[in-house]
């Protein structure tokens, strides 16, 4: 076997150059497939990959532990104990990288000019920083410094509705577990920007120890967020997470969290299918085109081939090889294309003249493509297994040709 | 019909198979294409309708800045008078007046900061469709009645049902505190989470006494009966407007600028997908003519040798794929308008749907809308697409000597 396999491996490589110009065409329309396979998956990629990723930072943690009734009823009443023994053991290993408990309440906050209700954060800064889940950017001002910081910083959008600015004082009014109002004059320490309006009009953020007094909640805390090595496992690991908080905790993970985001993320994988296998199937009728014309123009050398002995499963592997050779050339330069298109956009193409379109799909003003090699393997796997199918038909005919038929043919 | 007709038809023939396939890949194509831009005109005018029905309506009046700002005291004069106004102007029965105020609700065991929104029971419902959404009680009844309807989720966090009272701490226009009771006679469940968390509507004539507003509002709310009513009622409203200081008429592209800009940058990216799939198809005609001049090289030669001019010779070649694009055109409408057509009835719907339609207001099914658009862009973009391709094969004619070219092999 070894003999004739090296031969019709050098006669396929042959073949496929006898008609340079239809194998360049073919070439250059899958080279052209292949790179809009694997450039359009990487914006894809890139848009839900930023969702997530926003999502996660107004969620905010991959996963979330509250008391059992806190999520329909977000109250100061549903609030638990700080964590200790089994639960405080799984928070302080691999595979969670960080962790903070936080005290997350309903608030109205008021200016002399205006009020407005808001969520009211009382955090750990150090510990929300370990997080990420502090906000991108201080504007003026500083960050709260410690559990104990007196000061409030709220989101830049919140201060222009507020009138409000650096160094002024502003009430913020929440509840107590007894239902009483509970008030308290603070100055804001600073102004934030968030990667998305919305939260900067909803999120207040307070010391916690400052916020727990206020609240005369003790230690206790509304919830504890956590993070682990990578958003896409978290199913892996967190039911070690809920073993551990026992079944007077609810933990959840993001998944769970938000619908939308993990329904995108799913259907994702999906859509970057449906549109290669569509981008093939176009190619595809080229290809069989092709792989027909060339079987026709060879049908008396095929002819005298077999008449000479060569069997039909050598014809067979002949044209499919053929066929092979074509598809890898045209991956290859598929495949270099992308990575020349999408390597010099790595930081990100600018899309802020639709942002506020991005922003109801939770995304923010710069697209960063991101190419996985796991949707490079896909669009290959595509290309080869559907193209060695399509080829399969052709392949088979040119192999079950009368000999004497074939050699007659004028 | 010429001969050079009949002789163009004839040679599509001489490769049945290789003729299917170039058809075939363009009616696959163009079918395809049918089916996705009528899916997308659909779905844009189902999110669009959806999302303008729900609250925001298709035309608003407001004071400059309100929008961005929404101070309390960049407010409407007489707003119920204006609405009243724009109802004769436009003849449209779906205008409503409202107003807004954030402020503190308790019950008698919870609190929480809400945005409470004075509206005119009368024609609240004409111009949004929460009003009709109702799970429990009734809708607000008279205008000056001390009523309140609020969503399930702040029902349930401030552990009210319909009969208990309601307080209410806030500022009035001019900087007063403002405070009052009411009664919860409606809750309602609209599906949308962020909204059944903080609606609360009150009648126009209390919130107006409550916040010290006196005649004033913050919004005329429009609702026309089609979109395509926008541009013209806002010139006319506009119009109607000029002399009265600070007062804006804004559209729903200025309410909701992000509705726009979503349709924009999802077309953006559906259009860079349908362009591939037209020049993938323009490569393969390219092939399938490029070959089939290429093989007659010798056949042309005679024709030339027996004097037919280059310029006939380019010409029957554009033919041929003239024929070649009709076929495929007419193949392809058909297939893809009654794809479509079909599932404009049916309609359909894909795993994870629901949870993106929530987001858009949309129905969890998708209906194609089939117009006469949806069915000719992609199609005749794939016929131009074919055409071009058949340049090149065709002009190498020009160049075509006879003598050499009856000696080729």
């Amino acid at each position: 076997m070894a003999v004739p396999l090296a031969a019709i491996t050098t006669l396929a490589w042959r073949n496929l150059w006898r008609n340079y110009r239809r194998t360049l065409i073919m070439l250059l329309a899958i080279a052209l497939g292949v790179w809009a396979m694997i450039f359009m998956s990487a914006l894809m990629r890139g848009m839900t990959d930023q969702m997530v990723r926003n999502g996660l930072n107004t969620l905010p943690g991959e996963v979330q532990i509250h008391h059992l009734n806190y999520r329909r009823d977000p109250s100061v009443v549903n609030s638990m104990a700080p964590p200790e023994g089994a639960l405080l053991d799984v928070l302080e290993r691999p595979p969670v990288v960080a962790w903070a408990g936080r005290v997350r309440v309903p608030a109205v906050i008021s200016s002399e000019r205006g009020s407005r209700s808001v969520l009211l954060l009382g955090v750990d800064p150090a510990a929300e920083e370990a997080l990420g889940s502090l906000p991108a950017e201080i504007l003026e001002g500083r960050m709260l410094e410690g559990v104990d910081d007196r000061g409030l910083v709220i989101g830049a959008s919140l201060a222009r509705r507020l009138e409000t600015e650096l160094g002024k004082r502003v009430v913020i009014m929440s509840q107590d577990p007894d239902n009483n109002v509970v008030d308290r004059g603070a100055r804001v320490v600073g102004i934030y920007r968030a990667r998305l309006q919305g939260s900067e009009d909803r999120f207040v953020y307070a010391g916690r120890a400052v916020l727990q007094e206020m609240l005369g909640i003790g230690e206790q805390l509304s919830e504890i967020a956590l993070t682990g090595d990578d958003y896409r496992h978290v199913d892996d690991w967190y039911p070690q997470i809920v073993a551990a908080a026992g079944s007077e905790l609810e933990v959840m993970s993001w998944t769970q969290l938000d619908g939308f985001l993990s329904s995108m993320l799913a259907t994702q994988d999906g859509f970057t299918l449906v549109f290669m296998i569509v981008v093939f199937l176009v190619l595809s009728f080229g290809l069989v085109n092709t792989l027909v014309m060339a079987v026709f123009e060879r049908v008396r050398e095929i002819g005298l081939m077999q008449a000479l002995g060569m069997r039909p499963g050598l014809i067979l592997g002949q044209i499919l090889l053929e066929s092979l050779y074509l598809l890898c050339l045209g991956l290859a330069l598929g495949n270099l294309l992308a990575l020349a298109t999408i390597l010099p956009l790595a930081s990100g193409i600018d899309i802020s003249g639709v942002a506020e379109g991005m922003e109801m799909m939770g995304m923010g003003t710069t697209l960063y493509p991101a190419l996985y090699l796991q949707d490079m393997l896909m669009s290959t796997a595509v290309v080869v297994v559907l193209g060695l199918l399509a080829s399969l038909a052709p392949a088979w005919r040119a192999s079950r040709l009368d000999p004497v038929a074939a050699l007659n043919k004028t | 019909m010429s001969v050079t007709w009949v002789l163009a038809w004839r040679n599509l023939w001489r490769h049945r198979r290789r003729t299917w396939l170039t058809v075939g890949a363009m009616v696959f194509c163009n079918t395809l294409l049918v089916f996705l831009v009528s899916l997308q005109l659909g779905v844009y005018q189902m999110m669009i309708d959806g999302s303008l029905a729900a609250y925001t309506g298709h035309i608003q009046i407001q004071q400059q800045g309100y929008l961005d700002d929404q101070y309390i005291y960049q407010s409407v004069p007489e707003v119920a008078g204006l609405a009243a106004q724009v109802r004769a102007e436009l003849g449209v029965e779906t205008v409503a007046a409202r107003a807004e105020a954030f402020a503190l609700a308790s019950s008698a065991e919870r609190s929480f900061g809400i945005l409470l929104t004075g509206v005119q029971p009368a024609y609240e419902p004409g111009v949004s469709t929460f009003p009709g959404k109702l799970r429990e009680g009734r809708y607000l009844a008279g205008d000056n009645a001390q009523e309140i309807v609020i969503g399930t989720v702040l029902a349930e966090n401030l552990k009210v049902g319909v009969g208990d009272e309601l307080t209410f701490l806030g500022s009035g226009r001019d900087g007063s505190f403002a405070a009052a009771i009411a009664t919860v006679v409606g809750i309602l469940d609209t599906g949308l989470e962020e909204v059944d968390r903080s609606m609360a509507q009150v009648p126009l004539g209390w919130f107006q006494q409550v916040f010290s507003m006196g005649n004033q509002g913050h919004s005329v709310v429009i609702r026309l009966p089609s979109l395509e009513a926008v541009p013209a009622a806002t010139i006319a409203l506009r119009e109607q407007l000029q002399g009265r200081d600070g007062l804006t008429v804004l559209d729903w592209d200025a309410l909701m600028p992000g509705l726009r800009q979503a349709i924009a940058s999802d077309m953006a990216g559906a259009w860079f997908q349908y362009g591939i799939l037209v020049v993938l198809v323009a490569f393969s005609v390219l092939n399938t003519q490029l070959m089939s001049v290429l093989e007659r090289t010798r056949e042309f030669g005679v024709m030339l040798a027996l004097g037919l001019r280059p310029q006939r010779l380019a010409r029957l070649v554009g033919m041929e794929t003239l024929l070649l694009a009709i076929l495929g055109l007419v193949l392809g409408m058909l297939g893809g308008g009654l794809l479509s057509w079909y599932l404009s009835y049916a309609g359909f719907s894909y795993p994870g749907m629901e949870e993106m339609a929530a987001r858009f207001m949309l129905p969890d099914r998708m209906y194609p809308e089939v117009s006469l658009l949806s069915l000719s862009v992609g199609p005749l973009a794939v016929f131009v697409g074919a055409m071009l391709a058949a340049l090149y094969p065709a002009l190498r004619l020009l160049r075509l000597q006879p003598v050499a070219a009856m000696r080729a092999v």
